[in-house]
């Protein structure tokens, strides 16, 4: 093998074939980047266009938008279809969805408030009742598909009209329970916030970690002869994170603060987003929405695969629910009906999960759903009807399915998976 | 490895002596109404390469489905290492150490070019080792000789050549036992080709047990020790690989006459009386 480097001293592993230009300084980094978008592996950037677009137009039509507090209020709204969300992550990694998260988030509601308030079940076992009952309707589904080979739209629109019966059935003639206001459930959901300095160090350890396992990596690749990231490159990323982090978590504490609701949904995507990414588990999941036959061949098995994503995605559905409930302090029949469904998985392929299988990621339900919360807020702020709420969002879900479509066909022109 | 030395082996080891690592007895397989296999026998013994030929629709890629746990049988029975084995389905395969390289690749093209050669045996699998799983890899695809330019591209990048190094890289992780190559040269250049024969040696020598399908009679001449012909779904004979062109294609169509010798036979003539219009 014909050795090109200058120094003279055996080229890196990974660095030997002469072909490929490998980015060297900020420059080549911009430009690798610039090449990536044009070739269609778009990523993050159409969501963090669009957010930029969206919180520009409306704090220009009503600078409220933008206050601290009214953004603190998009964040409790957001936690409880984000979470809803993350599970359709799960499904649409695999090539496959569940249209009725919303009709199993209202079920697990109705369970929560039954059991807890008409049945005096301690707060904590009624959660862990509805949660439960989320993970067995997901099994259900998961039976459906893998021995009968319902497709997986078809059993979860039976499931969608079955669970808003079971919905209506639970609650009764009543129709609503009310949560008792100063219980822990009700206040974790409307009103309880982290103290400034948790903020504040909370916002600091994604850099921090980024900082450690960056070093640590690298030094781990350079042992091993592979290239890798420069200490600057580590820091310089590790400081944008935690410079962007601060800042918002400053500007959030200006009003009420950041409110724990939102912390536990993105502890719930950074954990997802380990499974997806750093687990064989979450191997097999990308590789099951990328090919299922060749991921059976590797000896994987697909069922078990497949189950777990449902399960998960039921599960997140319905403690999404009781995020729910506890934000509107009750149950009630309208609880999971109306745009949560679409909401949910809108969030999910706006954030870049491709609806095709085998891409995504699960930062794509945070970021989806504060794009849409946020036309959502933008909207009532402007005192418009839920009418051109619906209308608009429809919209901005087509055009992220075509960006989404558009992109993948870009890829596959440009030899890109 | 030289000729004069592979040459001297081969006088020694004819017949191959020692156990089959696999035996196949009466397999069959039918789909529906059509028997794409019906009573195949086969033996195959450690350190030894069978090419397995046959024209298209004879059940070539059918047997190695069913030797690599992605078809069942519909009757028959598979000894693996001296004992009766089921094939339920591809991870038991690999289990028992027969790995496949299919026909067509069965690659996931979103993931990289590591994840694919480690899907399914992902080292450390609760914080995966990206390292060891990139550096194990390289080492893989340097024996191979392989020109892929980085293992972190996504194989829908690749050339089909490029793929197809890393379909047999990736069966040859896990060491297995009899590894089985379906059309392993279809796709490649020169070069490649006389590597991946090479390798197929350099497997042999190490004492695996190697079953081949191809079409290309040169390939198969290079590298197997007996070629075990099908047709229409049955065994119809078995060569060494000094056998005569002409006795290969009639077991494998069928017939000594047809088109192949036909064609044969014409330029024979055509060579005998090279000026047909001098004799008028």
């Amino acid at each position: 093998m014909t050795d090109k480097s200058k120094s003279g001293a055996a080229p890196m592993l990974d660095r030997r074939d002469e072909r490929v230009t490998h980015a060297a300084g900020i420059g080549d980094t911009i430009r690798a980047f610039l090449d990536r978008v044009r070739s269609g592996d778009l990523g993050m950037l159409p969501v963090i266009v669009g957010l930029v677009i969206i919180w520009t137009v409306f704090s220009i039509l009503n600078p409220v938008f933008l206050s601290p507090n009214n953004l603190v209020n998009l964040l409790f709204d957001s936690s409880t279809v984000g979470i809803i969300s993350l599970g359709i992550v799960c499904m649409l990694m695999v090539g496959e969805i569940d249209l009725s998260v919303g009709s199993v988030s209202g079920v697990a509601s109705a369970i929560l408030g039954v059991l807890w308030v008409n049945q005096g079940v301690p707060a904590g076992l009624a959660i862990l009742a509805a949660v439960l009952s989320g993970a067995a309707i997901g099994y259900v589904y998961a039976q459906l598909f893998n021995r009968f080979g319902m497709p997986s739209f078809v059993a979860t629109l039976a499931g969608l009209l079955t669970f808003l019966g079971l919905q209506l059935y639970l609650l009764g003639t009543t129709g609503s329970i009310n949560l008792p206001y100063g219980s822990p459930l009700v206040r974790f959901g409307q009103l309880m916030v982290m103290p400034s300095i948790v903020s504040i160090i909370l916002a600091a350890v994604p850099g921090a970690v980024m900082l450690y396992t960056g070093h640590r990596t690298a030094a781990r690749r350079r042992a091993a002869g592979l290239s890798s990231q420069s200490s600057g490159g580590i820091i310089a990323r590790a400081a944008a994170v935690t410079i962007v982090a601060e800042l918002v978590v400053a500007y959030l504490n200006q009003g009420r603060g950041v409110p724990w609701m939102f912390g536990l949904f993105v502890g719930l995507v950074l954990a997802m987003q380990y499974a997806l990414t750093r687990t064989r588990w979450g191997r097999s999941m990308f590789a099951v929405g990328g090919n299922r036959e060749a991921a059976r061949r590797a000896g994987i098995n697909v069922r078990a695969i497949y189950t777990s994503a449902f399960v998960l995605c039921s599960t997140l559905a319905a403690f999404g629910g009781v995020m729910a409930a506890s934000r509107l302090a009750s149950s009630s029949q309208q609880a999971g009906t109306g745009d949560v469904n679409l909401n949910a998985i809108a969030a999910a392929v706006i954030g870049g999960t491709s609806l095709f299988g085998g891409r995504g990621s699960a930062y794509s339900a945070l970021l989806g759903i504060i794009v849409i919360q946020s036309i959502s807020s933008g909207l009532t702020l402007l005192d418009l009807s839920s009418s051109l709420r619906y209308m608009i969002t429809g919209g901005v879900l087509a055009i992220a399915v075509i960006v989404d479509s558009l992109a993948r066909r870009s890829r596959a022109s440009h030899g890109r998976a | 490895m030289t000729n004069t030395e592979q040459g001297a082996r081969r006088v020694q080891d004819t017949p191959p002596a020692g156990d089959p690592v696999l035996s196949l007895r009466g397999i069959s397989k039918h789909f529906g109404a059509v028997s794409a296999l019906s009573d195949i026998d086969l033996d195959v013994r450690a350190g030894e390469v069978v090419a397995l030929v046959g024209d298209n629709g004879a059940g070539k890629s059918t047997l190695v489905k069913i030797l690599s746990g992605v078809h069942q049988p519909s009757s028959g029975t598979i000894r693996f290492q001296g004992e009766t084995v089921t094939l339920d389905d591809p991870s038991a395969a690999l289990s028992l150490g027969i790995a496949t390289v299919f026909q067509d690749l069965a690659l996931c093209e979103n993931l990289d070019v590591v994840a694919n050669i480690f899907l399914g045996k992902e080292l450390n699998p609760l914080q995966m080792d990206e390292v060891s799983m990139e550096t194990r890899s390289w080492t893989l695809l340097n024996e191979l000789s392989a020109r892929i330019p980085s293992v972190r591209v996504a194989v829908a990048s690749l050339s089909g050549g490029q793929r197809q190094t890393v379909a047999i890289a990736r069966s040859l992780l896990l060491n297995p036992k009899l590894i089985l190559l379906d059309e392993p040269t279809a796709a490649l250049g020169v070069a490649q080709t006389a590597e991946v024969l090479d390798l197929i040696e350099r497997v042999r020598d190490r004492g695996l047990a190697v079953v081949m399908i191809s079409h290309n009679m040169e390939d198969v001449r290079a590298v197997a020790d007996r070629v075990v012909v099908l047709r229409l779904g049955r065994n119809n004979g078995e060569f060494t690989p000094d056998a005569s062109n002409e006795e290969l294609v009639s077991a494998i169509t069928g017939a000594s006459n047809n088109s192949v010798s036909r064609r044969a036979g014409r330029r024979q003539a055509q060579a005998a009386s090279p000026h047909p219009e001098a004799g008028l």
